[in-house]
């Protein structure tokens, strides 16, 4: 089938499958679930992954162009974004044989929900200075500790956890990564309430948790560099905007824009173009890099600039609407809903910013990764982790 | 859309790239035009030719080429007439001459395009079977070097008469409807030939000079109809050309920065290990990538989505040339004081970069252009993601 073809078989697929009407709240799983093993067995979810695993075996080409036709309609696939975007690609990559079989075709079907432990409150930008623990007890691990950031824990299935095995070692080279039940005993999950107002991830906490040893991603002490691996994948998808497809309805998109400011405003014009050129600029940026990858040249590195400048864009974006739309940017329009969709988009920009990696984090990898620029002193790197200072000190 | 380089393309690069590293690196650039080495790029590498027809001996090659080549010597920051002929190649594209393009092709003849492509002042009279024209072109760029003047007239000249009717006057409102109503016509100016006087001007850019050309009475060859579309559709390319230029200039000064960052030390560190600057360059990596992407879909919308080109063009203009400027800008601020300096080169890098950001007018007007594109219902996607829809069967 040619990409055309595929493409009106996409859209045609879409028209008679993708629900109807409003985005559904996301927390409506089963209605998710019913819709993830639809869109699996139609053939559109693990479309470039590996047949032999579940997937497709299609080039990034599919990909796009189903996610192309697919910014059309609001399809409920955040729930499923962590295990597509991030924690799947990375089993598919690092896992043994047996996980890849156990895993990846429930995660595709949206039978199983995934979610990543990484970040803890010690450990953000810095994310090998984490302490939660995992200690060998026979063919299992016991762990204990503390994540966050996590988004949809409360509904997860299983976790990609990365743990600290020997704090002896220097703190990059003393990691374990393993796959962890999220509803095993000692797993707790508490919901954190950020700027919206809205609960978009979790706490996550670890007591006396046994992880079977079959459940370890990667060598032992070599957590960093499947980490490594999931980081990767998560700035692509996030550049890519896989599974967070925009919304249609997005009240800051240049479309809206255009229906709601008063176009024959030269101020309001300029801004508008600004926000077009920054728009196209970042999207043949990313036309290029998918345009690279189906060439056999991975985009590595540089996908943090593509990140990078999703952020920004993210930013200057909800920024502008607010701005055009002035004093009723800011307040409610819906009765007990909470803040107006202005409002709301505002206050959920900065997320773009530090999700997957500081805007900050981001320039350091460009800067050292890319351009090859030297890295700055470094004390944490060849100490072992146990005479570290880590996370906020007194 | 293709926005990578396919290998031949890759190979054009390294040998225009290898070519001037040697012949014309930027430290050179300060020494001006050195007829030697353009006679070469023309000779050895064919780069004259490279858009003209195969009919009338060049390569035939697209704009997608000529951006790679023309990234290449922004990139060296070649001075001479290399981007005008290449304005004017793009020109004749619309209005082939055999007589020009296979001197342009065979590389012995230079030219350039008075811009803007419709520019004002100029008033061509039809007198005695020839054209003959006067006015003052104001910047005419690499004016001295170049033999041959192109430009567009709003109209044909009309007979010989006495008075308005007889004369077409670029820009002005007094133009008879008549000789004006099928559009611009292209006419060529012999640089050397009588009637022509050429003041070379002081300019920012020490690289590549502008030129006031005043024609007295100069005759005048017309080459063809343009019309509006083709006149259009000229600026266009030039536009992208220009883009493609701008690139090359953005890319090296971003290199040089990049590279002295390496090397430099303050405070016991090498400067490109503090984040203040690190950053920095990051940043100007981006805009990097982001003009990289803009230019390749801008060359191939020429060459294969003439729909878009005018959109493609404006948004190449919009980006890019303030991007350059920008790079080279803090290229510049990042070497610290001997960036201020005049023998080094980072100030060659920033003026060539603001002489090209309001070459073809001040910068709004591209923004301007893009709102009335907007406003017309173009492009056929702005997503984030975004890519044209297919065309339904």
């Amino acid at each position: 089938m040619n990409l055309d073809d595929y493409r009106r078989a996409a859209r045609a697929w879409l028209r008679d499958n993708a629900p109807a009407g409003e985005t559904p709240p996301e927390d409506a799983i089963p209605h998710a679930k019913h819709f993830m093993a639809r869109l699996y067995d139609a053939g559109y979810s693990g479309i470039t992954w590996p047949a032999r695993w579940g997937g497709q075996g299609l080039t990034q080409a599919e990909e796009r162009a189903f996610a192309a036709e697919a910014r059309h309609f609001s399809l409920p696939t955040y729930v499923f974004s962590i295990g597509l975007g991030m924690t799947g690609p990375t089993l598919v990559d690092r896992g043994s044989d047996e996980q890849r079989e156990r895993f990846v075709r429930p995660l595709l079907r949206g039978e199983e929900i995934w979610c990543q432990l990484f970040s803890e409150p010690g450990a953000g930008s810095d994310v090998a200075a984490l302490q939660t623990r995992a200690v060998r007890d026979g063919d299992r691990w016991i762990v204990n500790g503390q994540k966050v950031w996590t988004s949809v824990a409360q509904h997860a299935d299983w976790g990609l956890l990365l743990t600290r095995t020997n704090p002896e070692a220097p703190k990059h080279r003393g990691l374990t990564m393993f796959v962890v039940g999220m509803r095993d005993p000692g797993v707790t999950v508490r919901p954190l309430k950020d700027m919206t107002g809205r609960a978009h991830f979790n706490e996550v906490f670890f007591d006396e948790v046994a992880v079977p040893d079959a459940h370890r991603v990667g060598e032992v002490d070599d957590g960093w560099s499947v980490a490594v691996t999931t980081l990767l994948h998560e700035r692509l998808s996030i550049s890519a905007g896989v599974g967070m497809g925009r919304a249609k309805d997005d009240p800051t998109s240049l479309e809206a824009l255009r229906r709601t400011a008063d176009t024959s405003d030269p101020l309001v014009r300029d801004d508008l173009v600004e926000l077009h050129i920054r728009t196209r600029a970042l999207a043949l940026f990313n036309q290029r890099l998918a345009q690279e990858a189906e060439a056999g040249l991975f985009p590595g590195a540089r996908g943090s600039a593509a990140k990078l400048l999703l952020a920004e864009l993210t930013l200057f974006e909800a920024d502008l609407a607010t701005r055009l739309a002035g004093p009723s940017a800011v307040v409610g329009t819906r009765d007990g809903a909470g803040a107006g969709p202005l409002a709301h988009a505002i206050s959920l920009a900065p997320a773009m910013s530090l999700g997957g990696g500081t805007n900050e984090i981001m320039r350091n990898i460009i800067g050292e990764r890319v351009l090859g620029l030297p890295p700055g002193p470094r004390v944490d790197k060849t100490v072992p982790f146990k005479d570290l200072k880590v996370g906020t000190q007194g | 859309m293709r926005l990578v380089l396919t290998p031949e393309q890759r190979e054009l690069r390294e040998a225009v790239r290898s070519f001037l590293a040697a012949a014309a690196p930027p430290a050179k650039a300060r020494d001006g035009y050195d007829p030697a080495v353009h006679a070469r790029l023309n000779g050895e590498l064919g780069l004259s030719g490279l858009i003209v027809p195969e009919e009338y001996g060049g390569a035939g090659a697209g704009m997608a080429e000529l951006a790679v080549a023309l990234e290449e010597t922004g990139a060296a920051l070649l001075p001479g007439p290399f981007l005008a002929t290449a304005f004017a190649a793009l020109a004749l594209t619309r209005a082939p001459d055999k007589e020009l393009l296979t001197g342009v092709a065979e590389g012995r003849l230079t030219a350039t395009l008075a811009l803007p492509v419709v520019p004002d002042g100029l008033t061509a009279r039809a007198e005695g079977g020839g054209v003959t024209l006067r006015g003052t072109l104001p910047q005419v760029l690499s004016g001295a070097e170049a033999d041959v003047l192109l430009a567009a007239l709003p109209g044909a000249p009309a007979a010989d008469g006495s008075g308005a009717p007889g004369e077409s006057s670029a820009g002005g409102s007094g133009a008879p409807g008549e000789s004006a109503a099928d559009g611009p016509v292209l006419v060529a100016v012999d640089l050397g030939g009588p009637g022509v006087t050429r003041v070379p001007l002081e300019t920012l850019d020490l690289t590549r000079g502008q030129t006031r050309v005043e024609l007295d009475g100069a005759p005048a060859r017309v080459l063809g109809r343009l019309g509006a579309e083709g006149a259009a559709a000229v600026a266009d390319l030039v536009a992208v050309a220009l883009a493609a230029e701008q690139l090359g200039v953005l890319r090296a000064s971003l290199d040089a920065i990049v590279a002295y960052a390496k090397i430099r030390v303050t405070f016991g560190r090498f400067i490109g290990s503090y984040q203040g600057v690190k950053h920095k360059l990051a940043d100007m990596h981006c805009k990097l990538e982001q003009a990289e992407s803009v230019v390749r879909h801008a060359a191939w919308t020429a060459d294969e989505d003439p729909a878009e080109l005018p959109h493609a063009a404006a948004l190449a203009q919009a980006y890019v040339g303030r991007a350059c400027f920008e790079v080279a800008r803090d290229h510049l601020l990042l070497h610290g004081g001997v960036g201020f300096t005049w023998e080094h080169d980072a100030h060659l890098f920033y003026k060539r970069a603001k002489a090209d950001e309001v070459l073809l007018g001040p910068p709004r007007v591209h923004r301007a252009r893009l709102a009335a594109l907007m406003e017309a219902g173009e492009p056929a996607s702005t997503e984030a993601a975004g890519e044209p829809a297919p065309r339904e069967a």
